[in-house]
């Protein structure tokens, strides 16, 4: 093997006349964890899916662990662990036996099932909660319990689909952390996530995945610096001409005007630049409502490469937290 | 040789096993049936047909362990036939993404749920048989031992085969049916036929030709038959009926429930396949 654990070219996958997956190629390093981050209905599912071979595959090539998704699904189904976007576990069920039936129909034998039980319950903190049914949990540990099950096989990649979509922060930031730790043992990660932070924090790459084609690929460092050192939020009374000064300015390497504000790229240390472009503003008679500094975020990283915020995406997962709610009860 | 299929089987089991309430209605129901039915039900047929006379040198056999054996086909036909309702609430609530995930072939998962209904058809058969003697429903008379359990094989064998195969059908239904009350409906309006154009309660020679015909072909008319042929003889008479059992006619119990199983197991095969996630 290459040290890519994935490797997809030219994958293309329509739904009748909508294209939902356009052309694509990447490739996941061993060991590292790899985000598909873009808004609901970029495509992001659709590619999980076909790489977890559940969707066939239309057109171009993708290979897991080696194995081709398209010719050899069982291979891959045995390489591979999955974490649904939608919860799916076994309400009438113990954390235990979840596991178990997962190692059942994974033929594990039992010596080797039983061992891997201790150890997932004791990386995913749910040793006391062994004999709960799996309806008494709550919804934290059921995510957590169903990370546990994706690593039950050992997988050499671990899919994850929205991982912590509809938690609230703290869950949210608790999950992180427990992939990390399954980073550290060795196991790499996909996931797809329209949580700006989520992928920031965890991912070692990101690809920025947009109605279906990637928009960009890096790591979250090279993705913010490609922007600029620093960014310049500002509100004037005529955002219009101070774009067009500003533009004129040396140091400035990208002015995008919102409906109230300017957010402007820096290429050298703001703290330089900052009195040199208010001064400049000034002078020409405009009046600076809010200014305000910031390192380049996600957020802003996002905007510029996609032309929109993840404002739609929001609205998606909305709707989706509700159906979630009725699942889980 | 591959054993996936005992993985969904042990989970449905454990299931089984963990839901007490299921369990002793499960286990409550045909002894009501044959309690309050069977017992109402023999008494007034007895009552009617004490004056028609029986053929000399015929062994009479009361109606209670005729319809002994009517009790064991319904019950089993009504429990497997609900049976793959686990299936429909699985694809719902999304628990069969994890399984269809899986390497797990398809035909594991429709073989395991079909098992574990056998499995628990067979507790209820050996039910009704335990708790049918006390209420006077009287199998295996003046069998030997030998007799007695090559019988009991052959029963079980029976019920086996036609569990699969409702449990095939009703696990087609069930994986195709978006809501219970879809799934709900449907079962009941395929179990009426079933259960009334059937030899399960009452003798079918009285039948309208046509209805006659149609139980013939019915799976519970071939199980019930097979029933009485392993647990009343080859030759006895009920109701002033004169009943003989050829070989043939057993036969055509085994065969009709094997066509019947394999008939289904091909529809459930094609709908499986057809399962999205």
């Amino acid at each position: 093997m290459t040290g890519n654990v994935i490797e997809v070219n030219n994958l293309e996958h329509s739904y009748g006349s909508l294209k939902a997956v356009d052309n694509i190629s990447f490739t996941v390093k061993q060991g590292e964890i790899f985000s598909f981050l873009g808004p609901n209905g970029a495509g992001k599912s659709t590619v999980i899916n076909i790489l977890t071979t559940l969707r066939k595959l239309q057109k171009g090539e993708a290979r897991v662990n080696g194995y081709d998704v398209a010719t050899e699904p069982n291979s891959v189904r045995r390489s591979i662990g999955i974490v649904f976007q939608m919860l799916c576990l076994d309400h009438e069920m113990t954390v235990s036996e979840n596991l178990e039936y997962h190692g059942r129909i994974y033929s594990m034998k039992k010596k080797e099932r039983n061992k891997r039980i201790e150890e997932l319950l004791k990386l995913t903190d749910l040793e006391s909660k062994k004999d709960t049914l799996g309806k008494d949990l709550s919804g934290g540990m059921k995510r957590r319990l169903e990370l546990a099950r994706g690593l039950m096989t050992k997988p050499a990649v671990l899919f994850l689909d929205e991982p912590t979509i509809g938690f609230d922060i703290q869950t949210r930031m608790r999950m992180w952390e427990y992939l990390r730790e399954v980073k550290r043992e060795g196991t790499t990660i996909f996931l797809t996530t329209h949580y700006m932070e989520e992928a920031d924090q965890l991912s070692d790459r990101i690809s920025i995945i947009d109605h279906g084609k990637i928009i960009v690929t890096g790591t979250s460092n090279e993705l913010k610096n490609k922007l600029g050192r620093d960014l310049i939020y500002l509100e004037t009374s005529d955002n219009k001409r101070t774009a067009e000064i500003l533009r004129s300015l040396r140091s400035v390497e990208s002015v995008t005007e919102d409906t109230k504000s300017l957010r402007v790229m820096i290429g050298e240390d703001v703290t330089h630049v900052l009195p040199q472009v208010m001064e400049k503003i000034r002078r020409e008679g405009i009046e600076i409502i809010i200014v305000n500094i910031k390192k380049p975020s996600m957020d802003d990283v996002f905007v510029h490469y996609t032309g929109h915020g993840l404002r739609e995406g929001d609205e998606n997962e909305k709707q989706q937290g509700i159906e979630m709610a009725v699942v889980s009860e | 040789m591959s054993f996936e299929f005992l993985a969904i089987y042990w989970r449905e089991m454990v299931k089984y096993f963990r839901y007490k309430s299921v369990l002793i209605t499960s286990m409550i129901q045909p002894v009501m049936w044959l309690a309050f039915f069977g017992l109402a039900m023999s008494d007034s047929f007895d009552k009617l047909t004490s004056l028609v006379p029986n053929e000399p040198g015929v062994p009479v056999v009361a109606y209670i362990t005729y319809m002994g054996a009517g009790i064991i086909a319904m019950d089993v036909l009504f429990s497997s036939l609900f049976g793959g309702t686990t299936l429909m609430f699985d694809k719902k609530f999304s628990l069969l993404r994890e399984t269809l995930a899986s390497p797990v072939p398809r035909f594991h998962i429709i073989l395991g749920v079909g098992l574990s209904g056998v499995t628990k058809a067979l507790f209820q058969t050996f039910i009704i048989i335990g708790f049918g003697k006390l209420v006077g429903m009287d199998f295996f008379k003046g069998y030997t031992l030998i007799e007695t359990l090559i019988a009991i094989v052959g029963i079980m064998l029976l019920v086996t085969i036609f569990t699969l195969g409702f449990l095939f059908l009703s696990g087609s239904i069930a994986i195709t049916v978006e809501n219970p009350e879809g799934m709900q409906s449907i079962l009941t309006l395929i179990s009426m036929p079933i259960f009334f154009v059937s030899s399960a309660l009452y003798p079918i020679d009285g039948f309208p030709t046509f209805l006659k015909v149609l139980s013939m072909f019915n799976p519970l008319t071939l199980l019930a038959g097979g029933i009485r042929y392993f647990a009343l003889g080859t030759n006895f008479s009920v109701m002033g009926n004169h009943y003989i059992y050829t070989p043939v006619d057993i036969a055509v119990s085994f065969f009709g429930l094997i066509f019947f199983a394999l008939v289904m197991l091909s529809a459930a095969m094609w709908r499986f396949n057809k399962v999205d996630i």
